[in-house]
This record gives C-alpha cells, sequence and structure tokens, in this order.
C-alpha cells in the first residue's frame, strides 16, 4: 500500500513569533523552520504502518520554496522512501495546497492521504477537507486511532462529544490530530541515509495548478496588550466601571 | 515556561560564526555533510536528552547505585535511557559510516552530544568512557584485540572502564602496585586492588571490558615499570560468547557527594589466582598508551563542566527573569510592585559572571575538539602537526579551567536563586556537587599546573608554547584596527606579562629549589588559562561584532550585545587578576613552599 504524506515547513513551534514593522506579515526572517507538528504526527503513523507492513511505500511531498527540501529530508531520515517538492516561492493558501495535493493523487494514486489537520502558522485546517471535495476520496479528519484492514480504514476522530469511529473505504484522506502518536526523532545513520532517497521536483504548473492566492491579508499585528488591574474602592464603583468601560451589564 | 537546558542560539553561534563548522564540508571526510545534517544530528541529540534523561534527572541524583555484596543496583530508568542513546546513533556519531557512524566532525560531535551531556553528564559517563576506551584499543591494540573487544562497545554490548587509581596510588600513579605475571600462553595472571573505577561494575552490558595499568613481574620501578592490560569481567568462549567469571570482584562502592548516575567502585583482581588479562601493545608502555584514553577523557571533563556551569546559567537567568523580589534602590514606594530580581544589578553581576566562565570554557573546549579534528583532516601535513601540537599543549588548560570555573559558575547560580537555590527543589544544587568532581578526577588542578609549566610549555623547545602565543597574537593584531582594539592591547599587555614570567620562573628552575619554583605552579595554570579564555572571548567579540555589521534581526541583535557585554565583563573583571598570580610565580613567592607541617 503506498502512502501519501504531506509536510509543511513552518517558523518552529519554539519561536515566539511578531509581525514584521509594516503589519503586512509575520516576521520569519531569521527564524527556525521545522516540519509542522501535525505533520510530524503524519509522518510517524505513516512509517508505523511501514513497520507494521501495512504500508510498503512512503511518498512525503512539500511545498513552498527551495529550502522546503529540509522538510522533505527530515522525514525521509524519519523513514519515508521518496520525497516529491512542489517549488514555489508564491504564498500557497490551502486551496492551492489541496489543489496541487488532489494533482499528486491523480498521479501517484496512492491508497492512502496522511496530512495534519492543520499548521501552527496559517491555523487554518481546511486543506484535508478540501482535497477530500476536489478528489471525491472519503475523508477521516482530526484521528486519534488509526486502524487499515480489509481495504477499509477505521480512523477515530476526536470530536467535541467524545470520540467518533468512522469507517472508510480506500483510498482515503485521513488527518492527524495530536494524540494519534508521539512522533520519533532521526537516528542519526538515517539522517545520512536520506540524503540518498530520491527527492523529485515539480512545479505548480507542471501539475497544472494556478496558485495564485484567492484571499489577501489586510493587515498582521499583535493581540493586544493586556492591561494591569486596578482596585476599586467600592461596589458602586465596581458597577459603574462595568456599565461603562467594560460595557457587560 | 521552564528553563531551556542550553542556548540554542548560542550554540550555534560557537559553532557557525565563531569556529566555521560549515567549512569542515569541504573535507573529504565530511563531504556528505551541510550545515542540515549537523543541525539534523543537534537536534536528535537534544531530543534524546529531554525525553529520556531530563524527566530522570532529579531521580538519578536522589537514587544513588547500591550494592547488596553481589551486585550493583542502578535505577531502572538509566539502562533504557542510555539504550536510546546507542540506538539514535549519538554514542560515537564521529566514526565511519562503515562502522555505524555518522563520520560526524568532532566539533559537531561535540554540540550534538551537548545536551545530553548538560542534563546527564555522569550518567553518560558509561558511554563516554566505553568509546575512549574502544579508541584507546583501537590505536594501540592488535587487530585481534580490536576485532573481540572494540566491535562489541561500538554497538553498546560491552562497555569500558579505565582502572588506574589504587588505595596507595591516585595522583602518584608510580607508586602502583598491581602486578601481572606471563603465562605460557601469552596471557597473563592480574592481581591487585583498584578504587574510584567509574563503571566498574553493572549489569548494564553483557560484559565489561578494564583496561588496568599494572607491573609485570620484574619490571622496572616508577612510570617506567607500568604495563597496560585488557582485563574483561567476564571471559570469552572461542566463539565469542560470554563464558565463565574473570577473578575479577566489585569490592564495594563509593558514596560520592555528586555524579550519582556513575558508579565509583572499588575492584579486586585476582583474589582467587589471577585475573586473566590480556596484554595491550608492548611491555613498560601502558602509561603511554593510557594518555592516549586521558588526554580524551580530559577534554571530556573540561566539556562536561563547561556543559554543567552552561546549564547551570541557564536555570538561573530563567529564574531571575521570573522571581519578583524587592525594589530598586532609587524607589523608595513600598505600594509599587516588586520587580525581577534581574532588574537588580548585582544579580546581573553574577549572571554575567555565569555566562563568561560558561561560555567562554565552552568555547574553548569547541577549539579543542576543532584541533582534534585538524590533527587527523585538516588539509595539509603542516596544518595537522600545528593542531596536534595546540592540543597537546592546550590540553591541561582545557581540562582545568571549565574544571575550576565551571563549579564557580554553579555557585553563582545557587546566588542569585538565594535559598531557593541552596534546596533541592532545583537542580542548581546538584548541577554544583556533579561539577565539583571535575578540579579532582582524569588529573587534579595541581597535577595539571606541573604539567603545563614543567612539561608542556619547555617540551620540543616550546613548540606547544610558542604555537599558542602565536594563535593568540595573530588575534590581537586583527583586533587591533576595529571596534575591539582597546580589548586587544589588553590581551596584548597580558601575553607580554605572561612571556616575561615564563623567562623567569623557568631560568630559576636552574638555580633554586625546583619544589620551591614550582610552589605557584597553580597561580601560573591560572594566569595561562586566563588568557586563554580572554582570547577566545575576544575571538567571540569579534564574531558578535562581524554579527552586528550584517544589520540583524532584533533578537540576533541583542544576542551579539549579550556577548560584547560578557567579553567586556570578562576584561574587566577576571583579566586583570592575572598580574596578581604573575607576581606570586615571578617573584618566586616562598610562602606556601616555606611553612612547616609542624606550623599548622
Amino acid at each position: 500500500m503506498k502512502v501519501l504524506v504531506a509536510v509543511k515547513r513552518v517558523v518552529d513551534y519554539n519561536v515566539k513569533v511578531r509581525p514584521k514593522a509594516d503589519g503586512s506579515d509575520v516576521d520569519i526572517a531569521n527564524v527556525k523552520m521545522s516540519i509542522n507538528p501535525f505533520c510530524e504526527i503524519a509522518v510517524e503513523e505513516a512509517v508505523r504502518l511501514k513497520e507494521k507492513g501495512v504500508a510498503s511505500e512512503i511518498v512525503v511531498v512539500s511545498m513552498g520554496p527551495k529550502q522546503c527540501q529540509e522538510q522533505i529530508r527530515t522525514a525521509l531520515a524519519l523513514g519515508a522512501d521518496r520525497g516529491i517538492h512542489v517549488e514555489t516561492d508564491a504564498e500557497l493558501q490551502p486551496l492551492a495546497v489541496a489543489k496541487c495535493l488532489n494533482a499528486l493523487v491523480a498521479k501517484e494514486s496512492p491508497e492512502l492521504v496522511i496530512m495534519g489537520k492543520q499548521s501552527i502558522d496559517g491555523d487554518n485546517n481546511q486543506t484535508g477537507q478540501m482535497l477530500g471535495a476536489l478528489s471525491g476520496l472519503p475523508q477521516g479528519t482530526f484521528a486519534s486511532e488509526v486502524n487499515v484492514a480489509d481495504g477499509k480504514v477505521a480512523v477515530t476522530r476526536e470530536v467535541d462529544g467524545g470520540l467518533q469511529t468512522v469507517s472508510l473505504s480506500l483510498p482515503a484522506i485521513v488527518t492527524t490530530d495530536l494524540r494519534l502518536n508521539e512522533p520519533r526523532y532521526a537516528k542519526l545513520p538515517d539522517i545520512m541515509k536520506a540524503k540518498r532517497k530520491p527527492v523529485e521536483n515539480v512545479s505548480p504548473e507542471d501539475l497544472g495548478v494556478d496558485v495564485a492566492p484567492r484571499t489577501k491579508t489586510l493587515k498582521v499585528e499583535p493581540p493586544a496588550q493586556r492591561q494591569a488591574g486596578i482596585k476599586v474602592s467600592d461596589v458602586s464603583e465596581l458597577v459603574e466601571k462595568l456599565k461603562n468601560e467594560a460595557k457587560v451589564i | 515556561m521552564a528553563a531551556q537546558v542550553l542556548s540554542e542560539r548560542d550554540l550555534a553561534f560557537m559553532l557557525y560564526e565563531l569556529f566555521d563548522a560549515e567549512s569542515l564540508t569541504a573535507r573529504q571526510r565530511y563531504a556528505d555533510h551541510s550545515r542540515e545534517t549537523f543541525d539534523a544530528a543537534i537536534a536528535t541529540g537534544k531530543a534524546v536528552a529531554l525525553k529520556h534523561f531530563l524527566p530522570i534527572r532529579q531521580k538519578v541524583d536522589t537514587n544513588e547505585p547500591t550494592f547488596d555484596g553481589e551486585k550493583v543496583h542502578l535505577l531502572p530508568e538509566i539502562k533504557p535511557a542510555l539504550e536510546a542513546v546507542v540506538e539514535a546513533g549519538l554514542a560515537a556519531p564521529s566514526t565511519d559510516y562503515e562502522t555505524g557512524g555518522m563520520q560526524l566532525p568532532l566539533i559537531v560531535t561535540n554540540a550534538a552530544q551537548a545536551h545530553l551531556s548538560a542534563v546527564a553528564s555522569t550518567t553518560l559517563g558509561y558511554i563516554s568512557l566505553t568509546h575512549a576506551n574502544a579508541n584507546l584499543i583501537e590505536a594501540h591494540g592488535s587487530d585481534e584485540q580490536i576485532d573481540t573487544w572494540v566491535r562489541p562497545m561500538r554497538e553498546g554490548r560491552f562497555m569500558g572502564t579505565m582502572a588506574m587509581t589504587e588505595p596507595g596510588a591516585g595522583s602518584g600513579l608510580a607508586d602502583l602496585t598491581t602486578t601481572a605475571a606471563r603465562e605460557s600462553d601469552g596471557s597473563y595472571r592480574l592481581s591487585g586492588n583498584k578504587i574510584f573505577i567509574s563503571g566498574g561494575d553493572h549489569e548494564l552490558s553483557e560484559n565489561i571490558v578494564h583496561l588496568v595499568l599494572a607491573r609485570v613481574k620484574g619490571a622496572p620501578k616508577g612510570v617506567k615499570g607500568i604495563s597496560l592490560f585488557i582485563v574483561p569481567k567476564f571471559l570469552l568462549n572461542e566463539d565469542g560468547t560470554i563464558g565463565e567469571r574473570n577473578d575479577v570482584a566489585l569490592a564495594g562502592l563509593f558514596h560520592k557527594m555528586g555524579g550519582r548516575g556513575h558508579t565509583s567502585t572499588a575492584l579486586s583482581f585476582g583474589e582467587k589466582g589471577g585475573a586473566t588479562a590480556y596484554l595491550v601493545g608492548e611491555e613498560n608502555k601502558g602509561l603511554m598508551y593510557m594518555f592516549h584514553m586521558m588526554n580524551e577523557a580530559r577534554i571530556m571533563v573540561g566539556t562536561g563542566a563547561a556543559l554543567t556551569a552552561l546549564t547551570g546559567y541557564q536555570y538561573a537567568l530563567d529564574y531571575a527573569r521570573e522571581r519578583p523580589q524587592g525594589r530598586l534602590l532609587a524607589n523608595k514606594d513600598p505600594e509599587s510592585p516588586p520587580i525581577p530580581i534581574i532588574e537588580h544589578a548585582d544579580v546581573r553581576r553574577m549572571l554575567l559572571a555565569q555566562k563568561a566562565y560558561a561560555e567562554g570554557a565552552y568555547a574553548l573546549c569547541l577549539y579543542g575538539s576543532q584541533l582534534a579534528d585538524d590533527e587527523k583532516t585538516a588539509e595539509t601535513k603542516e596544518a595537522r602537526t600545528k593542531a596536534h601540537t595546540l592540543l597537546d599543549f592546550l590540553t591541561p588548560i582545557i581540562k582545568t579551567w571549565p574544571s575550576e570555573y565551571g563549579p564557580q559558575a554553579n555557585n553563582l547560580a545557587i546566588q542569585v536563586m538565594g535559598g531557593h537555590g541552596y534546596i533541592n527543589e532545583h537542580p542548581v544544587e546538584m548541577f554544583y556537587r556533579d561539577n565539583r568532581l571535575n578540579p579532582i578526577h582524569e588529573g587534579t588542578t595541581g597535577i595539571q599546573s606541573l604539567d603545563l609549566l614543567g612539561r608542556k610549555v619547555p617540551m620540543n623547545n616550546f613548540a606547544g608554547y610558542r604555537a599558542m602565543l602565536a594563535e593568540m597574537h595573530g588575534t590581537v593584531e586583527q583586533a587591533k584596527g576595529s571596534e575591539l582594539s582597546l580589548f586587544a592591547e589588553q590581551l596584548q599587555a597580558a601575553l607580554s606579562e605572561l612571556q616575561e614570567t615564563t623567562n623567569i620562573v623557568l631560568a630559576a628552575t636552574a638555580e633554586k629549589d625546583l619544589d620551591l619554583v614550582f610552589s605557584n605552579s597553580v597561580s601560573y595554570l591560572e594566569m595561562f588559562g586566563h588568557i586563554v579564555i580572554a582570547w577566545i572571548w575576544l575571538r567571540q567579540g569579534m564574531a558578535a561584532d562581524a554579527g552586528l555589521q550584517a544589520n540583524p534581526h532584533k533578537q540576533d541583535e541583542q544576542f551579539y550585545r549579550g556577548k560584547l557585554q560578557a567579553m567586556q565583563y570578562f576584561f574587566h573583571s577576571e583579566l586583570p587578576k592575572i598580574y596578581h598570580w604573575s607576581k606570586l610565580v615571578r617573584d618566586i613567592d616562598s610562602t606556601s613552599f616555606e611553612m612547616k607541617p609542624d606550623w599548622f
């Protein structure tokens, strides 16, 4: 069984991000970049499926500038077999990513697509669902458990009311939640072996996808600073402030 | 958020901006590497440290190993944690691809193991000693010995020790009495008692390979009659499988002030007639071979001391940012909220001192790793020889300076935290206890100072001494025209003082009692060490200055300013101390020498 895993290059979760001075975007100059944590979980799940003998090949795909190869190679060091880099310097929004993935699904015919439920930069939580709509494949989102058997995949989903298990016919799309697994770290010899694994380079045009953004970012600004609290002298002052300043009563 | 174990920004600064580790990829041995593979290895080192060792750090300290008369019992979590290090390929990443290594340059290996060493310095000793042991056998053992002992040690199946100290012979190795008798089959029967043998017994591995110093019967007295033997805990069968127990018995464990992750043992060899022992190399050359391991171990000791200092500094820094206490002197308003203690200048003084000590010490150790690499892989023979000369010369300083100032940094970490630093709710008191061993083992500070002044300085017609001075003068020249010229001038003056003092003290050895002249050798080592650290800080300052010129990101700008301020701290508060030390040395101050034992 072939598994396609999508990984996104994002600002490392330890980095405290700041907006650019002109408010046009988040400032990512010179900051540490890593695989999106949810995507790491996706890679781990694929590698575990391969170790169980369920998956036979893991293809990892990433999209974006040249440096995305680092994240592809990280995934290769963790156990993926080959990589595909959709290289572009354009801003990629979820719909564009889903379209590229859809083209790759058509080309590669994986039986399972595993991806993070969202990325920690955009926090959109859209790409998996969009890919489901574009490809017509069934989707199991927010997975906390994945079991493949008899041409089906059972996905236990973390929903508001608790856990819901859906059974999907393969091929299918799974998006991962945090509790699905604990990702491994790359063993040192595997870091070197990853360099010898093939990475194919394609462009969005090669895939016939127009990645032009469909939504526009107006402004990026930090959340308002919390004001220091004050002591009120009596109840009537409190009521007055709640009414006129906080405007909650 | 909990304090970080180490500053990754600082690690990257030292590796790539100070020592240009990326340039190593031009060498054939490292041709497959890039900054990406270096960073990936460092990330794995950090991940293993945080996942397997940080959660048990305090438990290891509070549950010291016990001995029931038969076996040693260690905290059960230690074994899987060490196995994780081996499985991740972090035990010996610098070894060849063919033997399962990553052919990682030594300076990057040092950085990749930094988080492990910072979190688990002593627990990791089982592994680091094993590989130092294997490196010795690889360098001086026979092919058969390499095949029999090195392979399983690299695979993590066997572990290794170095067994030198005896109850009556510690720093005075010349008096060791363990003896070995030659048998007709070429092996030896060894008997004697060894103490303070780290990792001397445990159940962590299938076998333990002791490297033991002993005297062959009839050998000359003194260090010229010492030979080196491989003495396994279990003998091996013909097919290499574990055979019967060798005549090596655990006599007991020592209860240490710190470093509880690593057993310290007393071993009895030959109580039942003689332990089977295999000679390494030739008879009577054992101490020379052992220096192969000792020199490596000395750099490991310096590195461990520096990293324990660095992690204590990070912890105290984090605490000082969070802990509100008191108000600035100028503020008399008791209604105003207390400020984080880092706002007090004296707390910043203690943090600056830790930064100056710890980052200076670790940079020196990375420089040592770079030299250890250059002596093997530099392009030209000339460059390899130069690196060897410098490393050989600097070894007593790389061992001692971090070992002396690492505990001082930890001492200040405790002081920053006040009463909270003194209790075991926080790890800084443990860091201090762990670090306190370092000025003692692998040659005490006193021994190192005699090695420096008595041997390393005059050796080979002052070759190492001159090479080191030339390196430092080179940096002074580079810095002279720059923003940092005032610091360059201070270092230059210190170098002149050092040269004069060296000439005076060595000239005095021809005329005066040697024990008198060398009675201030530790002051000489202190002076030399401080000058070397000032030099490494000047280099860090130059790298930071270059970073500032390149219009850096806000966080980077603050980082570089911090480097320059720590350099200034070292030059203003520490470097002037050399004049006090040099006076004692050049005056041949006789206070200690003339003090009579009966006057105490």
